[in-house]
């Protein structure tokens, strides 16, 4: 493409185009109309003068007859100004007046109404005047002829259309400055962002559109932008992550469960030997399988509600089943499990990923409520679950030692487990699945400290 | 029981014929969804076992088929898929259970023992007995020989669902689904918890366990002189 197709194909230009294209026919229309207007109003004037001498003429003529309206007219032409007079008498001479040359056709005709003719003032002028004109038969077959001299209109005329000119001109000179500036800016704004996304198409996750100070339509589209990005890039760490842990978690326990086969095999053929291997090994993979269902599980529901899954649900009987069905192993760890909440908290959600989210976290808080150097006296679990304002919160509360704050949000994330717990079974998954069933309900999860112990709390909007 | 398996990756196959002749079955083996489908028209099976995916003929048309042609042999569906969704979808497909892979042998064993005993007339026994155990699923009661036993109502579910599969292994998963319609898998081992609690209710104090643990499989309640 050549520069200048380059140039005509911006929006820039086009709308430039548009706007100078309008302002001069909105120009041209404003100019034309005051133009005849005024142009109307000067020559109703001169009509209006023409009938009033012509009227004072007339009445001179009453007076005196043929001869006062002769002098008269020949004392009116020694005065300088715009009007014109003529007399002739039946053979077309003229008998007084200041005129030198009319067309001789036009002292033949006489009507009501003015004309407009071009005239000699003096005699040898070179140029014609143009006057408007109105002539009257006199008696004796004489013929007046009473006029006045109208170049001052054409010149108006002429400023008027000069003026027209210059203003078209002014539009250009405006429509090429506004196309300057907003080829300038907007193009400039544009661009910088065809540039940063290249540079994000290429790999940088890590760039981010300008937002001027300005709070314009490109500062509120390249927030936009911004947020998107960032949630990209938050996928796109989120699958780092994960891979990364898939390939430490997973890869672990495989080169264990390949090492205890190979070295079973490599020392002596004893049945028990055998026996005690393999059944390891079972148990090995039983647990890889866990870890990658669950793995399945959240990246499953981070991709978007299950078909099917979601339906009208009643958080209370949700977790009072699950309650229900920790009660026994909370008992038998010796913790106190409790269950406070509002008669029915009815939403949109699926019963099956809240009740396995829940489940997680009763499973966490009876796990680790008496962990730690100095666990509590009478260990308690407390779930709660009530409507606030347009929230259904639950919440899980131990009086255990708590996560220290600075990891708690760490722990949402994928295959983290804080160092004490890597002794306890478990992939480390359990509050991934969380965070990614409270996001698939528009929800949230958060951690808080019971004083002490922890608090996980998961708000579900209640949608209308 | 005559049961045919329709799957085919050969080296499962192969290992599923041999570990089902071993517990006392009669398995045939079909390699493709077509001739899966052949089998089925021209013999009858006690279960069928359908890999969702297959060659030729999909899993799920083929269980879709058989249903269309009027034949209702109990339909356990595997797959390699094992959300709430696909599980859902292979069920509205006319197949009567699903198990996902990877699965454990004993587990899919146990799946087809009870699924193949659905059939049996009689299912509507309003009470079930299992030695001097009895349950009456009408009146909530539950007694041992002369005692009344009091149980909570998801441990009546619990005992009836044993019950009602006496003789049967039944595994934590199945426990897990059918009384507790949950299909997922709780980290820690809850239902043996449960197990435990509702063994210590109708067998502590009496001469003769009912409950039994079965290794490596499940539990299941039978009468011990049997």
């Amino acid at each position: 493409m050549t520069a200048f197709g380059k140039v005509v194909r911006t929006t820039a230009f086009k709308l430039s185009a548009v706007y100078f294209f309008v302002f001069t026919m909105f120009a041209v229309v404003f100019v034309g109309w005051i133009t005849r207007e005024t142009d109307s109003f000067l020559t109703q004037q001169v009509r209006d003068t023409i009938e009033a001498e012509i009227g004072v003429l007339a009445d001179e003529g009453l007076r005196s007859g043929l001869t006062g309206i002769v002098a008269a007219i020949e004392q009116r032409s020694r005065i300088p100004g715009a009007s014109l007079y003529v007399v002739t008498d039946s053979k077309g001479r003229v008998v007084a007046g200041n005129v030198t040359e009319v067309p001789p056709a036009l002292l033949k005709m006489s009507g009501l109404d003015p004309v407009t003719v071009p005239y000699k003032r003096l005699e040898g002028e070179a140029a014609h005047h143009i006057a408007m004109v109105q002539v009257l038969p006199l008696p004796n077959n004489f013929r007046m002829l009473v006029g006045r001299d109208i170049s001052e209109i054409e010149r108006i005329r002429d400023v008027v259309g000069r003026a027209t000119i210059g203003a078209v001109g002014l539009l250009i000179l405006l429509a090429l400055i506004s196309w300057f500036f907003v080829s300038r800016r907007v193009l400039k704004r544009i661009d910088s962002v065809t540039a940063t996304s290249r540079r994000i198409m290429a790999g940088d996750l890590s760039g981010r559109l300008e937002v001027t100070p300005a709070g314009d339509e490109f500062d509120r589209l390249a927030e936009n932008l911004n947020t998107m990005l960032d949630r990209i890039e938050h996928l796109m760490h989120g699958l780092k992550d994960v891979s990364d842990n898939i390939a430490h978690d997973l890869k672990t326990p495989l080169t264990r469960l390949r090492t205890r086969v190979e070295t079973t095999l490599a020392g002596p053929e004893r049945t028990e030997t055998y026996r005690a291997a393999l059944e390891a090994t079972i148990e090995e993979s039983d647990q890889l399988i866990r870890t990658f269902n669950a793995l399945l599980m959240i990246a499953r529901v981070e991709a978007g509600s299950p078909d099917g899954a979601i339906g009208p649900i009643d958080i209370s009987d949700i977790t009072a089943e699950v309650v229900e069905f920790y009660e026994p192993v909370a008992e038998e760890a010796g913790v106190a499990l409790t269950l406070t909440q509002d008669a029915a908290l009815p939403m949109e959600g699926s019963r099956e990923l809240i009740s396995q989210a829940l489940a997680n976290l009763l499973d966490n808080a009876i796990k680790y409520v008496k962990s730690g150097d100095h666990p509590p006296a009478a260990p308690t679990v407390a779930v709660e679950a009530r409507r606030v304002g347009e929230e259904i919160v639950v919440s899980v509360a131990d009086n255990g030692p708590g996560i220290p704050a600075q990891e708690r949000t760490r722990v949402l994330q994928r295959f983290v487990r804080l160092e004490k717990s890597r002794s306890q079974p478990g992939s480390g998954l359990g509050l991934s699945l969380v965070d990614a069933v409270a996001r698939l309900h528009h929800g949230t999860v958060a951690m808080s400290d019971a004083g002490p112990g922890l608090v996980v709390t998961l708000r579900f909007p209640v949608q209308t | 029981m005559r049961i045919l398996l329709v799957e085919d990756d050969r080296e499962t196959a192969s290992y599923l014929i041999k570990a089902l002749r071993e517990a006392g079955h009669v398995p045939d083996h079909a390699a493709d969804g077509e001739e899966g489908g052949f089998l089925v028209d021209s013999n009858k099976y006690d279960v069928i076992v359908v890999d969702r995916m297959l060659p030729k003929k999909d899993g799920l048309t083929l269980v879709e088929e058989t249903r269309r042609k009027g034949n209702d042999t109990p339909v356990l569906i595997l797959s390699a898929l094992g959300q709430v969704d696909d599980r859902v979808t292979g069920l509205r497909a006319g197949g009567d259970d699903y198990l996902a892979k990877p699965y454990a042998f004993s587990e899919l064993l146990a799946r087809i023992e009870v699924l193949a005993r659905r059939r049996k007339p009689g299912e509507a026994e309003t009470v079930l007995k299992v030695g001097d155990l009895e349950l009456d699923r009408l009146s909530h009661l539950v007694r041992r020989g002369d005692v009344n036993i009091p149980l909570q109502p998801r441990e009546f579910r619990l005992l009836e669902y044993l019950m009602k599969h006496a003789g049967q292994v039944v595994t934590r998963t199945m426990l897990l689904e059918n009384v507790w319609d949950y299909h997922f898998d709780p980290q820690t081992n809850v239902i043996d918890v449960h197990i435990s609690r509702l063994r210590s209710k109708i067998d502590k104090g009496f001469a003769e366990p009912l409950l039994h643990t079965v290794r490596g499989a499940g539990y299941m309640v039978r009468d011990g002189v049997r």
